[in-house]
């Protein structure tokens, strides 16, 4: 979070913020720091602030509240003489506000200085539950709740509350203790209030107002409550249930479109056994994919997932297993898509002479070698009795590796059938 | 040889039935099973010598299975078998114990060949379980400190990569022996401590796969 005093310094124009001086102060640094802020001696604020606690305890009150309500500056060696800004502080700040206030009050009393013994406890009261109310606003700032009752009760003090935003770090592990205090403010506050009216004798009548609107109120929660609840909890439950028949929806399209149309064309098929065997091969691989892509996104285009690309079209076009199994991935560059592509034609090649046995392609990458293997169990042949067509096959297998720092090397044999190994090395680039 | 007494675990009839008929006169069917109360029932009251066992089923499939019964009856060998490519399916049930996997397109006379191995105590792998375990031991080794003892069950010896290596290419055991010049003992030998080494390893590999399949606690 952004340091607010370093915000404020920010925008030019913006005075410099209230802070008390504790490095020049006689109490608390609140005069010292008025002064300094509105460029007077703080002797005359200190003068002024006497005056005002002997007019009724005004200015203590007040001296009070700047005291809670404006940090420190920050000034080395300058220590507070109280640390009121931990959590547990608030209550015993807000208590010796109170009692800070009643000592006041009836020391006026005591010195003839008096209005009225009705505003006694109201005020105190509501100096508590203020002082509250203010510190707890202050320290959530963000707490839409609490930032209103700021914001209500605290016009004066708004400087504060943006200045006091650093302490909403915890804020979210704090607002339950937060507004507990915080009602508790409001409470007293509350208290107080009816307490005034209690004793100027205004309260009977706002009270059977107060009492019926209460009462409406209490019968009104217990009525709608259940319902209410219900029709939150039906709303969730309903909107599960709408992702979830989405979801059904989207897979019986993919079941209708792919996997039943496949099964009826196998039906057709019945008397090829061969295309019935594609087919379900086939329906296999696009159901995998769908399965995998549904689960993980599809990510670019590598090394194993060219050469099983080429090994599904093979598939699909020669009616053959062909089963891959790599072990590591690589980058597709210039040299592994051409080693994909001899590997493709190797696939090709078992898939015509291998006599429809099933092919096996392995597939091998670490530490920039590639290795692949494709093999069938066919008839086998001898590479070096190729008839003319076939041999421009097999060129273009080990010719293109060569071409591309690699090699080839093709074994056969009567009654192991044919492999093809491909090589690629990082030293041969 | 007697034929061995086997018993199927699936919870597709169609597909129960179907490996009857394929293993009819190979193996020896003591029954089947079609979930896993009902399989660890059947494995008490027949013990059978292999157990063919679905590794998707509902309440735990195949590694379940495996679990209620393997100590009990510790003569009975699994042999896992599957639709599933994921790695973390297969790993899983070697893992609990199954002492090969296989997919269901596997052939009839080749099935019973597997089954057959597995009830002499080898290894079965398919290339696709030796691509998955050549995958699972590449890379760095897990450092000393992460191992729960200082030990081979790490790392595959270059023997073991290479017999690997030709299963994934589709070698037969028998062709694998001819061709890197060992006996055929050698090379079930082999296969078996890659078996041993799977089940056993710390590799942060083969456990966080066990524990997508909530085999192990992570």
């Amino acid at each position: 979070m952004m340091d607010p005093a370093m915000a404020q310094s920010a925008h030019p124009g913006v005075p410099p913020a209230l802070r008390r001086d504790t490095g020049r102060r006689v109490l608390a640094g609140v005069c010292a720091g008025i002064g300094a802020r509105f460029g007077v001696d703080p002797l005359l604020v200190r003068v002024g602030f006497v005056l005002g606690a002997m007019a009724g305890g005004v200015g203590l009150v007040v001296y009070a509240l700047l005291w809670l309500v404006v940090p420190a500056e920050r000034v080395a060696g300058g220590t507070p003489l109280l640390r009121v800004r931990t959590e547990r502080a608030s209550v015993q700040v807000a208590l010796g506000v109170g009692l800070l206030l009643l000592s006041a009050l009836l020391t006026s009393r005591a010195l003839g200085l008096w209005f009225s013994d009705a505003l006694v406890w109201p005020l105190v009261l509501m100096a508590t539950g203020g002082a509250l109310i203010w510190r707890q606003s202050l320290g959530g700032a963000p707490d839409p709740a609490s930032a209103l009752t700021a914001s209500a009760a605290t016009a004066p003090a708004r400087g504060g509350a943006s200045r006091a935003a650093p302490a909403a770090v915890h804020y979210a592990r704090r607002r339950l203790s937060s507004a507990s205090r915080t009602s508790l403010g409001v409470v007293l506050v509350i208290g107080a209030g009816l307490a005034f009216l209690q004793s100027v004798g205004a309260l009977s009548l706002a009270r059977d107002v107060v009492l019926a609107a209460l009462v409406v109120a209490a019968v009104l929660a217990v009525i709608l409550a259940p319902w209410i609840l219900r029709m939150t909890r039906s709303l969730s439950t309903e909107r599960a249930e709408r992702i979830r028949s989405q979801e059904r929806a989207e897979m019986a399209a993919h079941v209708h479109d792919s996997v039943l149309q496949t099964l009826a064309l196998m039906q057709k098929r019945a008397d090829d056994p061969r295309e019935v065997a594609s087919l379900a091969r086939r329906q296999e691989h696009e159901l995998r994919s769908w399965l995998s892509h549904h689960t993980a996104p599809a990510g670019e285009r590598r090394l194993h997932g060219a050469v099983r690309e080429a090994a599904e079209e093979i598939e699909r076009e020669h009616r053959v297993r062909v089963e891959v199994v790599a072990v590591g991935d690589a980058e597709l560059g210039q040299r592994t898509e051409a080693l994909v592509a001899a590997t493709r034609e190797a696939m090709l090649n078992a898939a015509k002479f291998g006599g429809g046995t099933p092919i096996d392609v392995y597939l091998e990458a670490s530490d920039g070698n590639v290795r692949a293997f494709v093999r069938d169990r066919g008839p086998g042949f001898d590479p070096a009795a190729l008839p003319p067509d076939r041999r421009g096959v097999s060129e273009s297998i080990v010719g293109r590796m060569e071409r591309n720092g690699g090699r080839a090397k093709i074994t056969s044999s009567a009654d192991e059938g044919t492999e093809v190994e491909l090589v690629l090395e990082e030293s041969g680039r | 040889m007697s034929l061995p007494r086997v018993a199927i675990v699936d919870d597709h009839q169609l597909f129960r039935a179907g490996v009857r008929a394929e293993l009819e006169g190979l193996v020896d069917v003591v029954g089947d099973a079609a979930s896993v109360a009902a399989a660890a029932q059947l494995i008490a009251s027949t013990e059978p010598e292999v157990v063919l066992l679905d590794v998707h089923m509902p309440d735990g499939g195949g590694v379940e299975v495996i679990r209620r019964t393997a100590e009990a009856h510790p003569g009975v060998r699994f042999l896992a078998l599957s639709v599933s490519d994921a790695a973390e399916d297969v790993i899983a049930v070697i893992r609990a114990g199954a002492r090969g996997y296989v997919t269901k397109i596997i052939s009839g006379p080749d099935l019973a060949d597997a089954v057959q191995r597995v009830r002499e105590g080898d290894a079965v792998f398919s290339p696709r379980l030796a691509g998955f375990v050549l995958d699972a031991f590449s890379g760095a080794n897990p450092p000393a400190s992460e191992r729960a003892s200082p030990s081979d069950l790490d790392q595959l010896t270059p023997r073991e990569r290479e017999v690997l290596q030709h299963i994934a290419r589709g070698y037969m055991y028998k062709e694998i022996a001819l061709r890197l010049e060992i006996s055929a003992k050698t090379v079930e030998a082999h296969v078996t401590s890659v078996l041993r080494k799977l089940q056993l390893s710390s590799r942060h590999e083969l456990s966080a796969w066990a524990v997508e399949r909530r085999l192990l606690e992570p």
